[in-house]
């Protein structure tokens, strides 16, 4: 069979399509694009930081008094506790929140069409979502420790450590940006993906470790709450960190926090991701 | 020879809703096909189709030469797509939509951005082009839109509802735009509801309804296969009307209609052209004087009308 063999587009100036470095550059190229969408509407940035800091404030204002953490220290010790709690929960929030509703809302306003339309690798569009969380993420992150620091929060165990407890945090935000963006695919509106958000992400992040300890919980919530993958980050950052950490039980996530959550944020990512890029090339069919 | 766009029995369902119901295009190179239809006559999901944004149920379809189910990387490579619903980042500037799309198709940086200054210049949004998008005029938006579909100079243009909700000034600039693509050589679907365009813009025509095409041609010969042709006259001297009105009946396949006060006369009419000149000559070999005489064709809207049984189907466009 003859066919009409099309021109292809200005060779000199096309990057050989396909391959690993085409992809690369996609991504680059999408990342870009959000963190410039992300810097378009700073109030939206700055209101979405204002909200976690208020929560801190709050807990260690008015309720850091009425918790005593064993060991002493009093209200003091409690913030301190408190504070990894914050950085995992912000960090989730920030991260499946701004992924579900951005590709929500790309798919929405026709975006995902024009993308899809374009000779770009499958995955290029959802790399570039989760590495513009990461950016945001960090921004967070330096947000929480200064606000950390003004309530009395410190580390005691040296920088190093406490950069190891940030990178596992950023992985965990990582991990949970392909849960927002399975999520935003499934719903379709950015509407839908907000309120959709809050139905897992505050048992996800309450039953934990992060503000009690799960000693006080009947046995299958505190299951629930040692084997969580947000308990098991804040375990590890508490440790990297120095922070006073409550621990009275022996159960393996707790004794292993920062494998375990390494674990858990792979794990996630790996199939979040498989099932996002196979959901992404059939979306609309 | 297959065309440069070509379908064959394409089927979608979704569900059991079918959307597309065993369509066969063929565009030639170079040449414009307009797809015209009511809403929900399942133009939009032909196009997503066509440029591989789903798959088809069952049948087969080429882009370009390229398969759409075996390789649509290479038919995204070639085709250009601009949509019902205009695609651009309202975040981003107008320049930045047109650099990003530049680098998404692979051109290097100094490339998209030589690129991108040349189409903002050709689609005269060179004043805009350093705005966010979300504070321009819906025809702007289109153009930008339009500027994106086009950074690489695709071989096959996609357009969807192009002039959907402009004003008629935006819609002239856009059609004005259109066919310097086509005088180009650019091969071009476009959908339409408004047969005002697809009579101006497309060579050929396909008129789809309830999923399937139930008729095809140029605009003139669907403006022929409905017949209904007419020839209106105007008489000088009212006072020879009578003499005109069973002239007229000799040619006409009805009695003619007459307003006597102005001296307009009207009949059907089989034979077109031919038949006009034959009646001209009559006039002047009896003396009657005429202000105004004309053979006048149905529009495409009567033919339109005629075709899908003036009952539109009357669901939403689908939309997946």
């Amino acid at each position: 069979m003859t066919v009409a063999v099309a021109p292809e587009p200005t060779a000199q100036d096309v990057l050989a399509a396909g391959g690993t470095l085409k992809s690369l550059r996609d991504t680059w190229v999408i990342t870009k694009r959000n963190t410039l969408r992300m810097m378009r509407i700073p109030e939206a940035l700055l209101l979405g930081m204002a909200q976690p800091v208020v929560f801190v404030l709050l807990f260690a204002y008015i309720f850091a008094g009425t918790f005593t953490v064993p060991g002493g220290g009093g209200s003091m010790a409690y913030r301190e506790y408190m504070m990894p709690g914050f950085f995992a929960q912000t960090v989730a929030f920030v991260t499946a929140g701004n992924s579900s509703i951005g590709m929500a809302n790309d798919i929405q306003r026709g975006m995902v069409d024009r993308f899809r339309s374009l000779p770009i690798s499958r995955a290029a569009l959802l790399n570039g979502r989760a590495a513009a969380d990461i950016v945001q993420n960090c921004l967070v992150i330096v947000v929480m420790v200064i606000c950390a620091v003004v309530v009395g929060w410190r580390i005691h165990r040296g920088l190093g450590h406490a950069i190891l407890g940030f990178l596992l945090l950023l992985v965990l935000g990582y991990a949970l940006s392909w849960v927002g963006v399975l999520i935003g695919m499934a719903v379709r509106t950015p509407e839908a993906a907000g309120s959709g958000n809050f139905l897992w992400l505050f048992p996800l992040t309450f039953l934990s470790n992060a503000f009690v300890t799960p000693s006080t919980l009947p046995a299958v919530l505190r299951f629930a709450a040692e084997w969580n993958p947000i308990s098991a980050t804040i375990q590890a950052c508490r440790n990297q960190f120095g922070n006073p950490s409550l621990m009275q039980t022996h159960t393996f996530p707790m004794l292993h926090p920062a494998l375990v959550s390494l674990l858990w944020s792979v794990g996630i990512a790996v199939i979040c991701r498989t099932l996002a890029v196979r959901k992404y090339s059939s979306v609309g069919a | 020879m297959p065309g440069a766009i070509h379908a064959e029995g394409l089927v979608k369902e979704f569900g059991k809703v079918t959307a597309v119901a065993g369509v066969d295009l063929d565009v030639p190179e170079g040449q414009v096909l307009g797809l015209l239809g009511p809403n929900g006559a399942g133009k939009t999901t032909t196009v997503r189709l066509l440029t591989t944004l789903l798959r088809p149920t069952s049948g087969t379809a080429t882009v370009a030469g390229h398969d759409v189910v075996r390789s649509p990387e290479k038919v995204r490579r070639a085709i250009g797509l601009s949509g019902q619903f205009a695609a651009v980042d309202d975040r981003l500037t107008g320049r930045e939509n047109l650099r990003m799309v530049g680098e998404l198709y692979g051109m290097r940086s100094r490339a998209a951005r030589d690129r991108t200054s040349e189409l903002l210049d050709q689609f005269d949004l060179n004043g805009a082009a350093d705005r966010r998008s979300s504070t321009y005029s819906g025809g702007m938006r289109r153009r930008l839109d339009l500027a994106a579909a086009l950074v690489v100079r695709p071989s096959v243009m996609f357009l969807d509802e192009p002039s959907a909700g402009l004003d008629p000034g935006s819609r002239l600039m856009l059609w004005e735009a259109i066919e310097k693509l086509a005088a180009e050589g650019t091969t071009l679907l476009l959908t339409t509801q408004y047969l005002e365009e697809a009579d101006r813009l497309a060579d050929n025509i396909a008129v789809v309804d309830r999923g399937q095409v139930i008729a095809r041609g140029t605009p003139g010969q669907l403006k022929a296969q409905t017949g209904n042709q007419s020839i209106e006259m105007t008489v000088r001297d009212v006072a020879r009307i009578e003499d005109a009105t069973s002239l007229l009946l000799r040619f006409g396949k009805a009695k003619p209609t007459v307003d006597g006060d102005s001296g307009r006369l009207s009949v059907a009419v089989d034979g077109g052209a031919n038949l006009l000149s034959e009646v001209i000559h009559e006039l002047a070999a009896t003396g009657i004087e005429i202000d105004d005489i004309g053979l006048r064709r149905p529009t495409l809207d009567e033919v339109f009308l005629s075709l899908t049984g003036g009952t539109p189907a009357n669901s939403d466009e689908e939309k997946r």
